[in-house]
């Protein structure tokens, strides 16, 4: 199998890898570039544990090729915290009890995060319709969505 | 599996390369990587091309023409596209929707192709290198077209109206999906109808003895009685985990109706 070479950004920094033609983003960032925070649930584009975010639109990197992003800009959940202080959302999960097994989490962080970067004081139908995609089989939704309405509010530009 | 993916600038260097076995068309990959994913052996190549041609979204003085590659998201939030922005909604999840192309929408089979419904009730045109086709004749022979699909193009129809009924919401397989394209004569009268309907058929089909019978007939309860009669006419429902056959001839009817009358 031919290798190709990709070039991207993830979260900040610049990788360059050459990998086998046809491999998705999911194996490349996990298997390749050590990025094991997206998670690969299914495969098929119906969970939504390995949802990336893409130029700041979400992508199921399971459905990708890595080759199709190159120059291209990858935020993954690894990539969130700084300096070590978890970011608000992360923050959230663990507040509110949004992550059990924690398999889902990474992907709905991406799917949050993405909601909360355009509507940064979302309804509970925004939310809802946000991680519409992003199947959890532990938690029953609702601690998820108390988190992502709590990390909104927790943001200091949606203080009334 | 791994599939080596060919990138060509152009779309006529991308359409030779498909020419060879095995290979087939990427677009947003939801539907081909998934199958791969799978282990489905019959793809062994993927093929895109880059022209911008591809990607672009062109409306003017009521003619509308989308490039193959431009996604669901894409015309979700096209300002000049508002009615067609829920048959695009209707497609998976928001990162599905910033995948899933309208050429790829085509060749969908049922229970998916929602979009391919909106734009047969639009009497779109499916253009290839080789020039254009109409959209039914289109989807009958897609089983054996190899070329490249480049663009959809179809007349604004303020009448368009779209319903996908799904048991999961917000996002959700369709049940069914129908559109409806009508006009109608100063007295009310229904003077043309195009009624495309999803998951009735392996892939999108028109309703045309509900069409027929709705011509000269008023938007009431007791005007559309007998489209409604007719909607099953010359169906042949999926059945899968969402709906059986049986439940999807049965409500159709009902869902028809209740797109006509709203
Ligand atoms: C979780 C999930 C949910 C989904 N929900 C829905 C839904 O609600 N409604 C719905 O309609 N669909 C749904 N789909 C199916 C799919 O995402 C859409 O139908 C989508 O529009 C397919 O487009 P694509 O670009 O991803 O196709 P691809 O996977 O890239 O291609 C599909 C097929 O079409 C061919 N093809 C693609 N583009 C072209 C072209 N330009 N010229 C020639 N051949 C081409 C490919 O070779 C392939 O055979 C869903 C899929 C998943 C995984
Ligand atoms: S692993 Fe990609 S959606 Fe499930
Ligand atoms: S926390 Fe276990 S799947 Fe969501």
């Amino acid at each position: 199998m031919a290798k190709v070479p990709v070039q991207f950004t993830l979260n900040g920094s610049e990788k360059a890898e050459f990998i086998d033609s046809g491999t998705t983003l999911l194996n490349a960032l996990r298997d390749k570039i050590g990025d094991t925070s997206p998670k690969g649930g299914c495969h098929q584009g119906t969970c939504g544990a390995c949802s990336v975010i893409i130029d700041g639109e979400l992508r199921l990197s399971c459905l990708m090729l890595a080759e199709t992003c190159n120059g291209a800009t990858i935020t993954t959940t690894s990539g969130l915290a700084v300096g070590g202080v978890l970011h608000p959302l992360q923050r959230a999960f663990l507040d509110t009890f949004a992550t059990q097994c924690g398999f889902c989490t990474p992907g709905m962080i991406m799917a949050a995060k993405v909601l909360l970067d355009h509507t940064p004081n979302p309804s509970r139908e925004d939310v809802v319709e946000a991680l519409s995609g992003n199947i959890c089989r532990c938690t029953g939704y609702e601690p998820i969505i108390r988190a992502v309405l709590a990390a909104a509010r927790a943001n200091p530009q949606n203080a009334a | 599996m791994a599939l080596a993916l060919q990138t060509f600038s152009t779309v006529k260097d991308a359409d030779a390369a498909l020419k060879s076995a095995g290979t087939r068309y990427l677009g947003g990959g939801t539907l081909v990587v998934r199958a791969a994913n799978e282990g489905d052996v019959s793809v062994s190549g993927l093929v895109r091309s880059t022209d911008p041609a591809l990607s672009a979204i062109a409306v003017s003085r009521g003619k509308v023409r989308i490039g193959a590659s431009v996604t669901m998201a894409e015309i979700a939030r096209h300002p000049e596209l508002g009615t067609l922005a829920k048959a695009a909604r209707a497609v998976g999840g928001p990162a599905i929707r910033n995948m899933a192309t309208v050429g790829g929408n085509l060749f969908a089979p049922a229970p998916y192709g929602d979009f391919a419904v909106a734009l047969l009730a639009l009497d779109a045109t499916v253009g290839t290198d080789e020039g254009e086709t109409p959209i039914e004749t289109f989807l009958a022979g897609r089983d054996d077209s190899r070329a490249i699909v480049t663009s959809v193009s179809f007349t604004k129809a303020d009448s368009f109206r779209f319903l996908k009924v799904s048991r999961v919401k917000p996002k959700g397989v369709a049940v069914l999906s129908i559109a409806v394209v009508l006009e109608q004569a100063g007295d009310g009268t229904v003077s043309s109808a195009r009624i495309a309907l999803g998951c009735m058929a392996d892939r999108p089909m028109r309703a045309k003895a509900a069409e027929k019978a709705l011509l000269g007939r008023t938007l009431d309860p007791h005007g559309i009685a007998a489209a409604l009669a007719a909607a099953t006419k010359g169906t042949a429902p999926i059945t899968d985990p969402i709906a059986s056959a049986w439940y999807r001839a049965e409500v159709l009817p009902v869902h028809l109706g209740r797109l006509l009358l709203s």
